[in-house]
């Protein structure tokens, strides 16, 4: 008797149906999860990320039109060339604008608040990325800024980072 | 012969955390008073359109559970994705088809169950919406960031602060407080908004629109289809305007407007034969997209409701409330109603229809003077955009 017990008991764990205490209603939570992981391929711009690890921030340029691509593309949109050369940026530029995350996605939840912003070096391309100062009062828009190579950690790969050249004190 | 497109039906569900119904019960609750208005029998339906965006929720083809739930199996149907501009693609997509002469009768029904999962998935997902690889793989931004990246440009390039943000808080909540449908039904205080935390800097959780369970229902006709049947005031979907803009928001050329948003309100104006410096004086009552604060000012500027630079100046006048120059947002705007994703669109023109017959609750009906509105809805960060002009006389 008491183990047919101990059996209900168990299966009562199991069972999927759970109570929303908030608004006493039911619902089933799903037993089937879903794990999604991306294969993304870089073969055509793969220049790009052996760039990085020599610190160089490159881009495409369409022998054709001149149009400049960052992030990098093997075709150009504007003339539909597909002959495009790899040119290295300026890396220097100005902060147009910047924001800091404070409410994190879950594959992002093991990094400190990170502040965000877009520059826009000489060549006139827009650039966005993580810049290294976290301090917003630091930063402020029209301030000088460079691109660098730096490791995200712990995942260990090399990605480009924006850092301001002086602190607003 | 120029085709009219009428609307004879428009409801929208509760909005919310629906945890009491599932997908199939949402959609029946916007559907059932939508039909019912219309007069006309399900089988007058001959195409339904299904705006939602997904992922987030289980199923995987929302259309053909609707139709299964709402005995439509058999007709045509799609699903619409636009980001959070689906309802309007969806809108978009009956009205050429009643336009072009292919159909008669257009179900547009709009549906999102986001708290299918859970927030730190939504946040996930939705971060997601711009460019995947280059700016959320390596970046993490997330729908606030992006907005945040535009609030900071605005509030730098005017002068202007945090707090006056929140003053579209503060209005939206207003009249959500005075909608029954509304996620948010009560008031915020800019104090309250100001001591709200921080999602994506300067944006707080006040500034943000929740993530919310809705259904909304529009049921599109011919003109043709509305003599025969004696169908008495429909809303008549007079133009509607659209654009697209980069999906990495590092290609914009400046953030102090969406690109998109200007281009449809022009395409729209055109189509209608409205000029922009008769706007105020012709449009009653709009539905902007407000899913941040610094979104509606930026609508009201990207529309032409008032000069670069003067958005919060004319919302801090009182200029968007009922009685103002243009009553901005009246259900509530997706701050206060709340933003099921492919709902969102779709719920602005019900809510126009009601607002254009006189029939909102006590306390936010617009004063109804041309007959004429407009609603305005952006899919991601400016990444899409549809401006559309309803009229009724
Ligand atoms: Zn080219």
């Amino acid at each position: 008797m008491s183990s047919q017990i101990e059996v209900l008991e168990k299966k009562k764990k199991q069972y999927p149906i759970i109570i929303d205490q908030k608004r006493n209603v039911a619902l089933w939570e799903s037993t089937r999860e879903l794990k999604l992981k991306y294969l993304v391929s870089v073969e055509k711009i793969k220049k790009f990320f052996e760039g990085l690890l020599e610190n160089k921030l490159l881009a495409t340029k369409c022998e054709k039109c001149n149009e400049i691509y960052f992030p990098p593309q093997s075709f150009c949109s504007n003339c539909r060339s597909t002959e495009l050369k790899w040119i290295e940026l300026s890396k220097e530029g100005e902060l147009l604008t910047f924001t800091k995350i404070f409410v994190k996605p879950s594959s992002f939840s093991h990094y400190e608040d990170y502040t965000i912003g877009i520059v826009r070096l000489r060549e006139g391309v827009n650039v966005l990325a993580w810049i290294s100062e976290k301090n917003l009062s630091k930063l402020k828009i029209g301030m000088k800024t460079r691109i660098e190579t730096r490791i995200r950690e712990p995942e260990g790969y090399p990605i480009y980072e924006i850092i301001p050249e002086e602190l607003v004190s | 012969m120029e085709r009219k497109v009428g609307i004879i039906g428009a409801a929208s569900s509760k909005f919310g955390v629906r945890n009491d119904v599932n997908f199939s019960e949402l959609a029946f609750e916007s559907f059932k008073p939508a039909i019912e208005e219309a007069g006309i029998d399900t089988k007058d339906i001959e195409y339904f359109v299904v705006s939602n965006t997904g992922a987030w929720s289980s199923e995987q083809l929302p259309a053909i559970i609707v139709g299964e739930s709402l005995n439509l199996v058999g007709k045509g149907s799609l699903r619409v994705e636009a980001a959070c501009a689906s309802g309007s693609a969806g809108i978009k997509t009956g009205y050429d088809m009643i336009k072009s002469g292919s159909a008669d009768v257009v179900l547009v029904l709009g549906i999102e169950k986001m708290n299918e999962s859970q927030t730190p998935t939504v946040v996930e997902l939705i971060g997601r919406a711009g460019n995947y690889f280059w700016e959320f793989e390596h970046f993490g931004l997330t729908f606030p960031g992006y907005y945040a990246l535009y609030a900071t440009a605005y509030l730098n390039k005017y002068n202007s602060k945090e707090e006056d943000l929140c003053h579209v808080s503060v209005k939206n909540h207003y009249y959500g407080a005075r909608n029954p449908k509304a996620h948010f039904q009560r008031e915020v205080t800019i104090e309250e908004c100001m001591n709200s935390k921080y999602v994506a800097w300067p944006l707080k959780l006040l500034d943000s629109s929740p993530i919310t369970d809705g259904s909304a229902s529009v049921i599109l006709a011919s003109e043709d289809f509305i003599k025969r049947n004696g169908i008495k005031e429909p809303i008549w979907i007079k133009s509607i305007g659209y654009s697209t803009d980069t999906s990495n928001l590092s290609k914009r050329s400046d953030f102090l407007s969406l690109r998109s948003s200007v281009e449809a309100a022009e395409i729209a104006y055109k189509k209608s034969g409205i000029s922009k410096d008769e706007l105020l004086r012709k449009i009653d009552v709009a539905e902007v997209h407000d899913c941040f604060t610094i979104a509606e000012i930026l609508a009201y500027e990207d529309l032409g409701f008032f000069k670069r630079g003067e958005g919060i100046k004319a919302l801090k006048e009182g200029q968007t409330y009922t009685g103002g120059k243009i009553p901005v947002n009246l259900s509530g705007g997706l701050k206060a109603k709340g933003h099921p994703i492919g709902a969102t669109g779709v719920s602005m023109i019900v809510e126009l229809s009601k607002q254009l017959k006189r029939n909102v609750e006590k306390g936010r009906q617009a004063d109804i003077k041309n007959g004429l509105a407009l609603a305005h809805n952006v899919g991601g960060t400016g990444h899409y955009a549809y401006v559309t002009i309803l009229s009724f006389s």
